[in-house]
């Protein structure tokens, strides 16, 4: 249970970086707060597993440093700084049963065997272990093992923080919501910090009060899930959380406004403001399927779109438009209209948001 | 459920059946030809039932090679096995050091079995070879291998450690090489020292590669011939005479055909026992892994 503070951290595993794009994770300041529960998504290959490694020391990176609870401790090993992490595939000692397996953390540190022997105990109902306690752990199933994993991380509870790298990768789906549940259960119990890396964002929303998005080694957005939903602060983010990802379509300044490209739109207020600001920035509009409304007939705040097809989902409807070059999708619910010619297509003005080369601006 | 019964199948299995018998039955059929029979000539051959066996069982001789075979592959297995995991442990896991390691341990398994008795006949030699010239006269301790027994006995069990150390070597090298990083982040994380990672990870992972190097190295430690044959023919007295010295002396020596067919074929099956008996043991040891 500590505050963990990055301080101008940044790691390259080449040697001499030159460019940023040799950096695995770009210069940052970070902090993430004690007792928090933090999902960290992005994709494939965007630096999670590299900062992960970097609280838990397993890495040493190549420069800045990582305070706990401002105590630096950017030179010291795993076990001195006293953090548990679990990794996307099952780690078990083979030759041990399945207690012995969740009892090694404890045995390393020189834990008293009672309160060895309890607190295996505990997690082995927790985790449904029981029924194979004392079997070698070698023989078990696929997600057993990564369960026995789990409680190694799970079963000391002085520790800095728990990291979950990917953990319920191996699992299968039902196996996977209750043990989400759990984890859930845990962190409301000992309010450990907790940072849970995965690719899923239904797994990170569900799970965790801050989610903090990552993006080519940056960290791009840290916020509740709503933030996330209602205000992305990175294209990405827009594209990576929701379903389906936020609308973009580029845009331009002209005389007395905004522009969007390939079209007679024009923006004006505060969009054409600060859009004035960032005249050498990349700009585009964007807008989440869900704050897009379809219209029948011409309004002030309506624009003429051609309709492409409209998917219905079950509880809701996913209408497909062609605005100029660009090919939108609304959300709209399941017992709304949607005509069938000259559809209009309606943007809710808070919820249209300006981006600058990729960030959000206005 | 009803089963086709169709023995036709069987016919499948044919091409291997024939196989082994030219590999291995009957070339063995041949020794066990001479194992129960007198043969003076063509057309001249005695039944002798298993009296061969009875003698070659009775002799004084080949109880005395015996005992020292399996002291000789015990006592190498004893150095080899341990030293080889230690080397491998020692060695570096990437980069250049770690080729340049590989080329270098794995140099004494290119060289021919003759000439690595050669090398360690003039080696160990006080006179002229720099090994024996060495303890002799630098450290001051009195050694000849042609005349004192334990000195022969030292210079081919280091030779034969010399020679297939990095056999085993290379094995746990590819054991250790193949275990995920993630195993020593994890003991890592859990505070694992460096002990427990030897005892918990490293050695359970490699029991795959080191039940390999334990057969190959009783195998072949059992059938030693050319290298004491070479550095010592066995001598002084019949001190280092292992058992295919023995029957080499039996069979082309003395010619005693019959007598040293029978021994083969215990020889043989002594060491098929004992291999069986090797993997059971280690599989058993580790049973359930999937290293």
């Amino acid at each position: 249970m500590a505050r963990i503070e990055f301080q101008k951290l940044a790691h390259s595993y080449v040697s001499a970086p030159s460019s940023p794009a040799d950096f695995a994770l770009k210069e940052m300041d970070f902090a993430w707060e004690s007792g928090g529960a933090y999902a960290l998504l992005g994709p494939s290959g965007c630096g999670k597993t590299t900062l992960l490694n970097v609280i838990s020391g397993l890495l040493r990176p190549s420069q800045g440093s990582v305070l706990y609870d401002g105590t630096d401790v950017t030179a010291r090993t795993p076990a001195q700084r006293n953090i548990a992490q679990v990794f996307q595939f099952p780690v078990i000692y083979d030759t041990m049963t399945v207690a012995q397996n969740l009892a090694f953390p404890l045995r390393n540190r020189r834990v008293n065997k009672r309160e060895i022997d309890q607190r295996v105990g505990e997690l082995l109902e927790m985790l449904e272990l029981q029924p194979v306690a004392n079997r070698r752990a070698a023989g078990l199933t696929a997600d057993q093992k990564q369960k026995i994993s789990m409680g190694r991380g799970l079963v000391r509870d002085d520790v800095a923080a728990i990291l979950f790298d990917e953990p319920l990768t191996v699992i299968d789906p039902h196996l996977k919501w209750q043990l989400r549940r759990k984890l859930k259960e845990v962190h409301e119990r000992y309010r450990h910090t907790l940072v849970y890396v995965t690719h899923d964002q239904n797994e990170a929303l569900t799970f965790a009060d801050k989610v903090v998005v990552m993006y080519e080694g940056e960290v791009v957005q840290l916020g509740t899930p709503q933030e996330l939903f209602e205000a992305p602060a990175h294209r990405f983010v827009g594209y990576f959380i929701g379903s389906p990802g936020m609308n973009f379509m580029g845009a331009h300044l002209v005389q007395d406004g905004l522009g969007i490209d390939g079209t007679e739109i024009t923006l004006g207020g505060h969009w054409a403001t600060v859009g004035r600001q960032h005249a050498k920035s990349r700009l585009a509009i964007g807008i989440r399927p869900e704050f897009l409304g379809v219209s029948a007939s011409a309004r002030d705040d309506a624009v003429p779109a051609t309709l492409l097809s409209v998917q219905d989902v079950g509880n809701f409807k996913l209408v497909r438009a062609r605005l100029g070059p660009h090919e939108v999708t609304a959300k709209l619910a399941e017992e709304e209209p949607v005509p069938t010619d000259g559809v209009h297509l309606v943007f809710q003005p808070e919820a249209t948001k300006l981006y600058a080369d990729e960030r959000l601006v206005a | 459920m009803n089963k086709t019964e169709n023995n036709k199948a069987w016919l499948l299995v044919l091409p291997v059946v024939l196989l082994v018998a030219f590999s291995a039955i009957i070339p063995l059929m041949t020794v066990v030809n001479y194992s129960v029979q007198d043969i003076f000539g063509p057309g001249e051959a005695y039944w002798v039932g298993t009296e061969w066996f009875e003698q070659t069982l009775r002799s004084q001789d080949l109880h005395g090679a015996f005992i020292r075979q399996l002291i000789f592959s015990g006592t190498i297995l004893l150095i080899q096995i341990p030293l080889g995991i230690a080397i491998a442990l020692a060695m570096p896991a990437r980069g250049w050091t770690a080729s340049l390691a590989l080329v270098l341990v794995a140099l004494p398994l290119l060289i021919p079995w003759n000439v690595v008795g050669t090398i360690w006949q003039i080696f160990a030699r006080g006179d002229i070879g720099l090994g024996g010239w060495f303890v002799n006269d630098v450290l001051g301790v009195p050694f000849n291998y042609t005349a004192n027994s334990l000195d022969a006995w030292i210079t081919v069990v280091i030779m034969d450690v010399w020679h297939w150390t990095p056999l085993v070597v290379l094995l746990c090298y590819a054991g250790l090489r193949a275990i995920p990083d993630a195993f020593y982040q994890a003991a890592s994380i859990d505070g694992a020292g460096r002990l427990s990672v030897f005892r918990y990870i490293q050695l359970p992972k490699m029991r795959g590669v080191l039940l390999i190097a334990v057969l190959l190295r009783f195998m072949d430690s059992f059938m030693i011939y050319t290298e004491p044959f070479v550095v010592t023919g066995g001598g002084p007295g019949n001190a280092t005479t292992f058992l295919s010295q023995q029957l080499v002396k039996m069979a082309l020596g003395q010619f005693d055909l019959g007598p040293a067919a029978a021994f083969s074929i215990i020889y043989f099956l002594f060491i098929l026992l004992a291999s069986f008996v090797f993997y059971n043991v280690m599989i058993r040891v580790g049973r359930g892994g999937d290293a």
